[in-house]
This record gives structure tokens, sequence and C-alpha cells, in this order.
């Protein structure tokens, strides 16, 4: 049982995007995948989720996610995109409710509710989602995938959150209520990879972490492994330096030791 | 954390559901109006005194078996095809203002329905499809015109909005242009003839136009009810409607397919009448929002009561004369058009 992408290459026109990733998460773990921009992070979640052509095999739960059915696709796993751009005026409300006719998780009349609630909407049904805030409008698509895969196993093995930056649009305080959400939900059996810009955040969120750099994975492993100055020296191409918080033991990365700026 | 007091969660959805009733009787009325108005006057008893079996005078039975209940039920087919169309269209594009006189439909079937008024008496062949060959060349215009530019948008399998809508431009105007080519050639009868289509009526309704844009209409407005979940996806966008399950890709050839043949069969029977397809959805939206759900079949039940009303204002404001319907929902529709917009445009990012 776990995600895994086996040999993952990607081109767009000339431009390799991926070169052979070998890609694994594991249920039951939080999976951070880090990196400069352009790496290729983003598009390898979309290769994982099936969003883009590419060569090499996705499999969830040991099935070949091409020979997949979206449906279901949908039941195993539910996705949060970097934004989302809603049409019309849909209710709050009534997206967070989209996910739960998508998925198959029973269908709870206070599924939407409690999802909101836990994502720090709670009273925000009936507004319009075009009028909320970036970080408001991400934490209602959360939401909404949360409902689509509310219970974290199912009867083929863990479900799956996998979100492109789920927590770059957020103020600190809802941050850290998002990262809660991921660890609770991996605590509970559920697996969950997400695309994460911030080091330090990653550091907290994450158990596993797999480090993208020009297309190629350079370095995948436990936190405390991956995080190291050779390996964001050779991802980000500037000196960092990793120190260790005081008090939860945990790992930091200031940006103040690269040096000056300019 | 502190439970919350539960608020009251509108739900737009029940409130759709309530207004399809209401909506249904909006069109029992108007279809009542509309079979009691006119040159002759049949009374509103009357028609009841039919529907309970009793027997008419030949002279109402002519008015109303022959003129007024083909006129009404192309009224209702045409106005339901015409705003369904135009909803499911707005759904697939994700944008408000899309309609399928956007994507070269109504143009295509404009050019089939041209070149037969002009063409149709010098193209000896042509000659046995008789009273049929002006409807049913719009329609095969309108068909060819979306599989061309199904052809164009579509590239291993996946459609880009953007490319169909462009494409659509281009197809309209080429369309247009050809339109005009054919307008030149014609004669003065011809372009009488071609005036009068443009415009757009439902005077022409017999049972045999009934009976070839019927079906064609009735199985595309059927189709819809199955695109609506779908609908509601995309408006999250292609990649997240598929991570919710939805097939997007047979969704939206479904919802092409039906749209060409609902815009073609129906501009084919009462030629290019206006706005309804734009309107009805968007204050169907205002009303009870934009969930597919309940939008397709209320669009449908609106489309027709106001297409019939349309029908009946064009038939009794100048009277014994008739104007043609097309001005009519211009005259209304314009206006609320650009209502809406004007309402909205600081607002929600119409």
């Amino acid at each position: 049982m776990s995600l895994r992408g086996e040999n993952i290459s990607l081109s767009l026109g000339k431009a390799q995007i991926l070169r052979q990733v070998q890609f694994e998460a594991q249920p039951g773990k939080v999976t951070a995948i880090v990196g400069p921009n352009g790496s290729g992070k983003t598009t390898l979640l979309r290769a994982l989720t099936g969003e883009v052509p590419f060569q090499g095999t996705v499999r969830l739960n040991g099935q070949d996610t091409a020979r997949m059915k979206p449906w279901e696709l949908a039941a195993e796993r539910a996705v949060l995109p970097q934004n989302t751009v809603l049409a019309f005026p849909f209710t709050v409300i009534e997206v967070v409710r989209m996910g739960l006719m998508a998925g198959l998780s029973s269908e709870v009349e206070t599924l939407p509710s409690r999802a909101l609630a836990a994502v720090g909407l709670q009273g925000y049904e009936n507004r319009f989602c075009q009028e909320l805030s970036g970080g408001e409008q991400q934490r209602v698509q959360l939401a909404r995938i949360l409902v689509q895969v509310w219970e974290p196993t199912g009867p083929n093995g863990a479900r799956w959150l996998l979100l492109d930056e789920p927590v770059s649009a957020l103020d600190i305080g809802h941050q850290l209520t998002v990262m809660g959400l991921m660890r609770a939900y991996a605590r509970r059996g559920g697996g969950v990879v997400a695309v994460m810009h911030d080091l330090n955040l990653t550091a907290m969120a994450a158990d596993h972490m797999v480090v993208m750099a020009r297309g190629q994975m350079i370095a995948q492993g436990p936190v405390s492994d991956v995080l190291t100055d050779q390996v964001l020296h050779q991802a980000y191409g500037c000196a960092l330096r990793v120190n260790t918080a005081p008090q939860s033991g945990g790992v930091f990365v200031l940006p103040q030791s690269a040096g000056k700026v300019a | 954390m502190a439970r919350q007091p539960q608020a009251a969660i509108t739900d737009r959805l029940q409130r759709a559901r309530q207004l399809h009733l209401g909506l249904w009787l909006l069109l029992g009325c108007a279809a009542l109006l509309s079979l009691s108005s006119g040159a002759s006057a049949v009374s509103i008893d009357t028609i009841f005194a039919a529907l309970s079996g009793q027997a008419l005078s030949p002279m109402e039975e002519v008015v109303l078996y022959s003129i007024r209940l083909p006129r009404l039920v192309l009224g209702i087919l045409v106005g339901a095809a015409l705003a369904v169309s135009g909803a499911v269209m707005q759904g697939l594009f994700r944008n408000p203002l899309a309609d399928p006189g956007l994507v070269g439909v109504s143009a295509g079937a404009g050019l089939g329905a041209v070149a037969a008024i002009v063409l149709g008496g010098s193209v000896a062949w042509l000659g046995f499809a008789g009273i049929y060959l002006v409807p049913l060349a719009a329609f095969f215009g309108g068909w060819g015109s979306t599989m061309l530019l199904y052809q164009v948008a579509t590239w291993h399998g996946r459609t880009s909005v953007a490319t169909m809508l462009l494409a659509g431009i281009a197809l309209g105007a080429l369309a247009g242009a050809a339109s005009g080519i054919l307008v030149y050639m014609a004669d003065d009868a011809q372009l009488r003839d071609l005036t009068f289509w443009g415009l757009g009526s439902l005077a022409g309704a017999t049972w045999a136009k009934i009976a070839a844009a019927g079906p064609i209409i009735v199985i595309a407005l059927l189709a819809t009810p199955f695109l609506a979940r779908g609908l509601n996806g995309l408006a999250l966008g292609e990649a997240a409607a598929h991570h919710m399950g939805i097939p997007v890709q047979r969704v939206k050839s479904a919802a092409i397919l039906s749209v060409a043949a609902a815009t073609g069969a129906a501009v084919a029977v009462s030629g290019g009448i206006g706005f309804v397809g734009i309107v009805v959805p968007h204050l169907l939206r205002l009303a009870t929002g934009p969930d597919h759900r309940m939008l397709l079949p209320n669009a449908a039940v609106l489309g027709a009561a106001l297409l019939v009303l349309a029908d009946l204002i064009s038939r009794v404001v100048i009277a014994p004369a008739e104007l043609p319907i097309g001005i009519v929902t211009a005259i209304l529709g314009a206006p609320v058009f650009l209502w809406i917009l004007l309402r909205r445009r600081g607002g929600m990012g119409l």
C-alpha cells in the first residue's frame, strides 16, 4: 500500500521537465516535495494525479492509475490544486458539497460543515466563494477535498491527500491549522503528499521529504536525513545552514545564513 | 473548541426545486393565453371544454389544432432547446456569456439556410426535399460546423476551450462571409425570404416541422440531466473535475453534441431567435444559484414559457400583422442582458 511513481519522465516540447523520477510515499506519513522554482515539483505531483500525460507508471495502492477510471481514482485520492478559479457564483457550502458527491464517503449531511470547521471556516456556509480572500478560498477547496476522502482508510487501503502548496497562501495561524490537519490525517492511517515551498514548515509538518532539482530527484528520506546543508546547497545553489531548534529539537533553516543580499 | 450554534444553511437547490413547480405554472398560463389569443376568438372556456373531451365547432377545431397548437408546441420546443443549449454551453466554457451563437453553431446553421434559399431553386436534385429544404440545410449546417470546430479544437483527446472559442469566432466569420456572398447572388424574392428567416419566427409552425425537429430536441434535452454533475465539476476547472471523479472528456463531448443537436434543430425550424440562451440561464442563476442539477431543467421550462410569451406578444402587438419573434426577444432580452452586466461588472468577476 503506497503511492509510487516509477521512472516518471515528462517533456514539454524540447524541455525535459522530469527525468526518471522514482517516487514513493507511504501511508501514515506526510511526504513533502520541495525544490527551487522550476525544479519540477508541481509537475511531479501532476503526474502522480494523472493530470498531465507522462512516461512511466504511477501505482496507487498497487494499482496502475492509468488503468483506473476517474471515479475509482476519486474514491481513493483527493487533489488540492495550487489555486482554483471558480466560474460561477457558488456559495461555500455548495462547493464543499461537491466533494461529498464525488467521493464514496457515506453521505453524511453534516460532513461539509464539519470540514469547514476543521479548516477554520465555520459560519461561512452561505458566503459566495468569489467574495472570499485567496487564503479563505484555498481553505474552502481544502474542505471540499477533505469531504471527498473523509475516512483516511477505505476498502482498498489508505486514502490519499495530494496537495499542491496547501499552506503558501495562508497566514501563520492557518498554516499551523492546515499542517495539523495533514498530520492528523496521516496519523489516522491516510497518506499525505504535499508540494511545499517553505523549508521550515516542511521541517515541522513532514515525516518524509523529497528534494527535486532540475527535473531530478536529488534526495529523499526522513526529514532529518535529507534537510542538510549539502543537499540544500545542491538544490538551491546557496549556502544555507540547517540548525536545531533549542526546545522542540526540530530543525530549521534561516535565510540569514546564506549571507548578505546584494 | 466551543460548539458553534448551527447556522441556518441556505439550500438554494431546494429553492430551485420549488421554483421549478412555479415555472411549470407559468408555462401553463402562457400556453393557455397563447391558445386563446389571436385573430379569431377561442375562449379559455372552449379550451377547457376541448381538454375535457367535448366536441368543438369545425372552425374552432382548425384554429386550435392546425394553427395555434403546433405553434405553441414548436415555441415550447424551441424555447427549451435554446435556453438549455445556452446553459450547457456556458457551463462547458466556464463563461456566463458563452452561447451557441458564439461557437458558430448558429452561423453554420444560418449558412445552411441561406444556401438552401438562394441555391435551392437552381440545384435541381435538391428539389425532392421540398419544404424541408431550408430546415434540413440549417440543421446540417449547424451540425457540420460544430463537428468541424470540434476537430480543430480537439488534440489528442483533449478539447481546449480557448481554442474552441477562437476557432468558433473564425468559423462564424467564415460562415457569415459565405452567407454574404450568397446574399449578393439572391434576387428580390429570395432576399425577402432571407430577411424573414433571419429575424426568426414561429409563424410557419406545422406538425411536419415539429415531427422533424421535435425528436432531436427532446433527445438532446433528455441527455442534459446526465451532464449536470459534470458541468458543476467543470466550474472548478477541468483538472479539479477530473480529480473529483468526473469523466471530463466524455462530459465535454456529450455537451457539445447535445448543444449542436438542440440548437441546430431549433434554428432550423425557427430561424435566428436571439437572447433566450443567454438571458434565461442568467436569470435563473441570480434566483437560485448556478447548480446545474436544477439550472438545466429550470432553464428548459422558463425558456419554453418565455418564448411562448414572446410569440404571443409578436402576434398581438400589431395585430392583424405579426412582428417577427426575434425582434421581440431582442427587445425584451437585450436590456435584461445589459442590466445583468452593469449589476455584476464590479462584483463577481463576470
